[in-house]
């Protein structure tokens, strides 16, 4: 679905990513863990098209994304949920669904809520209320669930436990679960990494904008130096 | 009754000074940049009225209302291609330019529409034919108000409630929020910021046309600089109640407009300028963000 070919991005004379290549299949969870400062969001934002790669491609759909403008790749099909979440905040609950389906047609935009709404029954509670006063929890739900308005092939997530107390954190990782039973392909990246890999298919390791290891979700959860490096020994 | 006709002044004229400040206002939301060009715009709105309205002289009274309609629509469209023109030509290569090249980029587009101005149409002083003419007779030789002045008021009223409609009920409308609080995340939606972004500067520039229209009418001399001291008076108002803000917009040109006229009628017509600004500091002085502007911290 998604494939990323020896990309190299730079923050002007700084060389963010170093020739990364990888790729998601159809169907699958793929996740990219690092450190803080490894690149992860670099990456994400670059193949969304809100950051441009100096040399290597980027394939969605068989499309290379080189020339497709940022507000036009959730016409292709994927939606990108930020890191920080980054929802309106002066705007109530339901208008951010509403411009999460901004790209989609009139007649489509009911049902996407109504789907929504069904997988996060706590939006459908707020949807009046003004987004910038839900709690952390609630915002994140709401970044996500604007990011399924789009009907996305392929669904972003920068992140999505980032500030987080330990109990919203394992129900965001049980949304993701029952999106990917539910067949959106999603790439995942997170600081979290236990977490990260125990729902992942696949996953890569980043260090200062290079892959370093990458394995099933399994593999790189019982790798001996991922574990010393990211896992806490 | 001198009391209750200037109330009625100063709210038709604030009621343009609301006008104005609402092309200030939403531009600056969606584009933070302070558009100083705009009330230049109001000058060409005004000088295009002037043009027809000329021509449409001596006209019998149902071809003169038609004219004078055709007047302010003509007078519309210019000025929203205008605005769009200027704003892609000048602004929008400087979208990451720091905000300082833009403030000046945006006196050197006032300039360059005036100076075109006096190029085009000479420096001497024009007398407007107004759009409307007469009053409404209230009291017979002591309350009456101007058409002009009705026309103020109900076209802020009317420009108002389809602003509020048009960003709270349509989709383009809530995009054009959507952008005016984080540009990243609307292109993550999907929005195209700088058509959204174009299409502000079209409605503040249509807006601007309407307001130098009701100006001249009202006070009815046109110059090449006509455009300016309004222009910094409803950018002033725009402050007053909340630049970024809609409402505060509303709230801060008819405030303005009736602190002006009191003040000269009431204190002195030279200092009323000084009464206006002297306001404006107090009221800044307590509430920072304006009467209706919101004060956002910034993050860390």
């Amino acid at each position: 679905m998604l494939t990323v070919n020896d990309i190299n991005v730079y923050y002007g004379a700084i060389h963010a990513i170093k020739g990364v290549s990888f790729q998601v299949n159809d169907g699958e969870v793929v996740t990219l863990i690092g450190a803080n400062g490894a690149g992860k969001s670099t990456i994400l934002n670059t193949v969304c098209g809100l950051l441009h790669t100096r040399t290597g491609s980027i394939q969605f759909l068989d499309k290379n994304l080189a020339s497709v403008p940022p507000h036009k790749v959730v016409e292709l099909g994927m939606a990108h949920v930020p890191e920080g979440r980054r929802i309106f905040q002066q705007m109530t609950v339901e208008e951010n669904l509403e411009m999460g389906a901004y790209t989609q047609p009139r007649a489509s935009v009911d049902p996407n809520l109504e789907r929504v709404y069904q997988q996060f029954p706590r939006l459908k509670e707020r949807r009046k209320q003004v987004a910038g006063t839900l709690s952390g929890g609630e915002q994140q739900m709401l970044a996500m669930g604007r990011g399924l308005m789009s009907n996305p092939k392929l669904l972003m997530l920068d992140e999505p436990s980032m500030g987080l107390a330990p109990i919203l954190v394992e129900q965001i990782f049980d949304i993701v679960k029952s999106l990917h039973k539910a067949g959106v392909t999603i790439l995942l990246v997170e600081q979290n990494a236990r977490m990260a890999l125990s729902v992942a298919d696949r996953g890569y390791v980043l260090e200062t904008g290079k892959i370093v290891a990458t394995g099933t979700g399994d593999d790189l959860l019982h790798n001996e130096a991922v574990k010393k490096a990211y896992l806490g020994g | 009754m001198s009391f209750l006709n200037n109330v009625i002044t100063g709210v038709s004229l604030g009621s343009i000074y609301a006008i104005i400040a609402l092309g200030y206002t939403m531009v600056y939301g969606i584009a933070k940049m302070l558009n100083f060009a705009h009330g230049d715009v109001i000058m060409v709105g005004a000088y295009v009225c002037f043009f027809v309205m000329s021509g449409a002289a001596g006209l019998s009274p149902q071809a003169a209302v038609l004219a004078s309609v055709g007047a302010v629509l003509l007078a519309a469209v210019v000025c929203t291609a205008l605005g769009i023109v200027i704003e892609r030509l000048a602004y929008k290569p400087l979208r990451s330019a720091p905000s300082l090249a833009v403030l000046i980029t945006a006196i050197g587009v006032s300039y360059l529409l005036q100076n075109s101005a006096q190029l085009l149409w000479g420096a001497d002083t024009k007398t407007f034919r107004p759009i409307v003419e007469g009053s409404l007779v209230l009291i017979p030789g002591q309350l009456s108000i101007s058409y002009v002045a009705v026309l103020s008021i109900v076209c802020c009223v009317v420009v108002m409630a389809a602003l509020t409609a048009f960003t709270g009920g349509t989709k383009l409308g809530k995009a054009m929020r959507a952008c005016s609080e984080d540009k990243a995340a609307a292109q993550l939606m999907g929005i195209d910021v700088n058509a959204t972004i174009s299409m502000t500067f079209a409605i503040g520039s249509a807006l601007a046309a309407l307001a130098g229209v009701l100006m001249c009418s009202a006070y009815p001399v046109l110059s090449p600089t006509t455009g300016s001291l309004p222009g910094i008076r409803a950018f002033t108002a725009a402050v007053f109640g909340g630049i970024g803000s809609v409402p505060g917009a509303l709230l801060g040109g008819i405030l303005l407009g009736v602190i002006e006229t009191f003040a000269k009628a009431y204190i002195s017509t030279d200092l009323s300028d000084a009464v206006v600004f002297a306001v404006l500091i107090i009221v800044l002085l307590v509430k920072p963000a304006g009467l209706m502007g919101r004060y956002v911290p910034e993050k860390v």
